[in-house]
């Protein structure tokens, strides 16, 4: 087992926003967090990324518990990309370098700056390089912090949004990117996603999060129209197009 | 791979090569700063007399005055302008700095209060400055408290900066209302920045200060970087956001304040210079620190000798010549920053 959530509850203040949570992500795994908005879909996944501190539940990675890791482990294992991210007088390659901070005692070494040019050319950002990040583009801002997230060396990549204000293009190339890594470095990719058809395109796994709780979890069986009722109140049909599925709203 | 190695070295050599501009200007504007004045010297004089050789007079002259003057105005560059970079960082806004944090306008208050409490003959100039820099660490205590009970956003400290500042200028004007004439012109005076005002002694402790707080803020300049990234983004990498942020703050508000009251007011270098260096080598905190500094160190020399030409044989406070040079930097960037994007 790669990751597992077990019993998780968090509250902000006495507002309980994640109510005994519980599920398990295996290696490789694309896992998509569905639900409204203000249902704890983030503030589940910044509780994995110890952003936030759980009031109660366990989090495993590998079998460890998240809460004996000192602060430079986790960020071994753990890469999180919020969000909302904003573009800075800082180059690209300075923002993917800062991902390798986990691993950095004084200076970078010639390997963290191999690890950076690496994924800079997976991710196809070298013409970038060493453009400051205000001035790319939202899809190219994206793909950046992605990459930061994935200097990380990490084995569990956690995305909030990732595909959000992207055009169709740059949310097809991302989504792509994270599944063909995924399947490639074997990494276990959570991601909170908000298009359900691209969620259901990518993803091998999901759970729907219902006011903080598991409404349910599972592959691509879960995702019905009664379930998508049941959590989004709304209608839909699920068509075939092309041998994907595609989830049609019916007002 | 080794192509990639080599761009990298390139991309480091040209903010390391801003560095050494800098170093060498700064070492044609001391030489500059030390032979021009009243009492003009050759360079030959000048390099003669810091040998240890030269005449009493030369000596005297650049020894005892225009040294002093010069390492003051490095030393106050590089800690307001270090000050500075880190303040932004911290609290996540381009237009915190020692002065709006009312760092500058404590200690004014506190300086005016012990011309007032102490009068100016059992004063003296060392308690002056004490109760500058009590004034000023009031500022930050109180700046830091309500940060801490009340939980407050980096905008809302900032803010606070802003309220406390009014207050201080407020308790400043009320003693000033009270006060002959004479303590008026001792406070009046004190509030202009000016660096002929360091002896010896004061710079030891303004270098030291520097010195200290230089080595923790290179030590945690990742940890700024990746606060740059946002703070779910610093958190999520490790970074003890709260502790590095109160002491971070507390550093560079000592630097401001020990440099406030040794000198006075000497606004708006802390906040330009990170941002000049931002735009010409970018924001990465492990050139941003020493670069802005040496910037800072460069622009408040050159201001300093500006201010000594430019209506010789007066010599200007060089707070006034800041001032004047960092409002429109300062509109400048709150237009780039809030005009209708």
């Amino acid at each position: 087992m790669k990751l597992s959530i077990r019993g998780v509850t968090f509250s902000y203040g006495s507002r309980e926003v994640l109510k005994d949570v519980s599920f398990e992500v295996q290696e490789g795994e694309v896992f998509s967090i569905l639900g409204v908005n203000g249902s704890g879909k983030s503030t589940l996944l910044k509780c994995i990324s110890k952003v936030l501190t759980p009031k109660k539940g366990t989090i495993l990675i590998n079998n460890f518990d998240i809460k004996e890791m000192d602060s430079s482990q986790l960020p071994r294992y753990v890469g999180y990309v919020p969000q909302k991210s904003n573009g800075t007088y800082m180059t690209v390659f300075d923002t993917l370098l800062l991902g390798r901070k986990p691993y950095i005692k004084w200076e970078a070494s010639e390997r963290d700056i191999e690890i950076v040019y690496k994924v800079l050319k997976l991710l196809g950002l070298e013409e970038y390089m060493w453009r400051y990040t205000k001035e790319l583009s939202g899809g190219e801002l994206q793909k950046v912090v992605i990459g930061r997230a994935l200097v990380q060396e990490p084995e569990v990549l956690l995305l909030d949004e990732p595909t959000n204000n992207l055009d169709i293009k740059n949310q097809l190339e991302v989504m792509e990117v994270i599944r063909s890594i995924s399947k490639s470095e074997g990494i276990t990719s959570v991601l909170v996603m908000h298009d359900l058809n691209l969620a259901l395109r990518y993803s091998d796994k999901f759970a729907l999060l219902k006011d903080g709780k598991i409404y349910a979890v599972g592959g691509r069986e879960i995702i019905t129209p009664e379930n998508i009722r049941s959590v989004y109140g709304i209608h839909v049909y699920i068509e075939h197009v092309k041998g994907y599925p595609v989830i049609v709203p019916v007002i | 791979m080794r192509e990639m190695r080599e761009k990298y070295r390139k991309y480091v050599f040209k903010k390391i090569f801003l560095g050494i501009t800098l170093i060498l200007s700064l070492f044609l504007l001391s030489l500059l700063a030390l032979a021009m004045g009243d009492y003009s010297l050759s360079v030959n004089d000048v390099i003669t007399t810091l040998l240890g050789g030269g005449n009493r007079y030369q000596q005297l002259v650049i020894w005892n005055i225009r040294l002093p003057r010069i390492l003051a105005a490095v030393i106050a560059g590089a800690s307001l302008s270090m000050a500075g970079a880190v303040m932004q960082c911290v609290l996540r806004n381009p237009l915190a700095s020692p002065f709006t944090m009312g760092v500058s306008h404590g200690a004014m208050f506190g300086a005016c209060l012990a011309i007032v409490v102490f009068g100016l003959e059992t004063g003296g100039p060392y308690l002056i400055t004490f109760s500058a820099f009590l004034g000023a660490l009031v500022c930050i205590i109180a700046v830091l408290t309500l940060a801490k009970i009340k939980n407050l956003t980096p905008e809302a400290m900032v803010l606070s900066g802003v309220a406390l500042s009014s207050l201080f200028t407020a308790g400043t004007m009320l003693i000033q209302y009270f006060s002959d004439e004479l303590e008026l012109a001792a406070m009046v005076y004190w509030t202009f920045g000016d660096l002929g005002r360091a002896s010896w002694n004061d710079i030891f402790i303004m270098f030291l200060i520097l010195l200290i707080s230089s080595i923790y803020f290179l030590w945690k300049r990742w940890d700024y970087n990746a606060l740059e990234a946002g703070e779910e983004v610093a958190k999520s990498l490790g970074v003890d956001i709260e502790g590095t942020r109160l002491l971070s703050m507390l550093l560079s508000s000592l630097l401001t304040a020990v440099n406030v009251a040794f000198l006075g007011i000497i606004g708006f270098i802390g906040l330009i210079s990170p941002h000049i260096v931002r735009i010409l080598v970018g924001g990465d905190y492990r050139f941003l620190i020493p670069l802005s500094s040496l910037f800072g160190s460069v622009l408040l020399l050159s201001a300093d000798i500006l201010s000594r030409i430019l209506i010789a044989p007066v010599v200007l406070p060089v707070g006034i010549l800041t001032s004047f040079l960092g409002t429109p930097m300062f509109l400048y960037l709150l237009l780039r920053m809030y005009s209708g994007r």
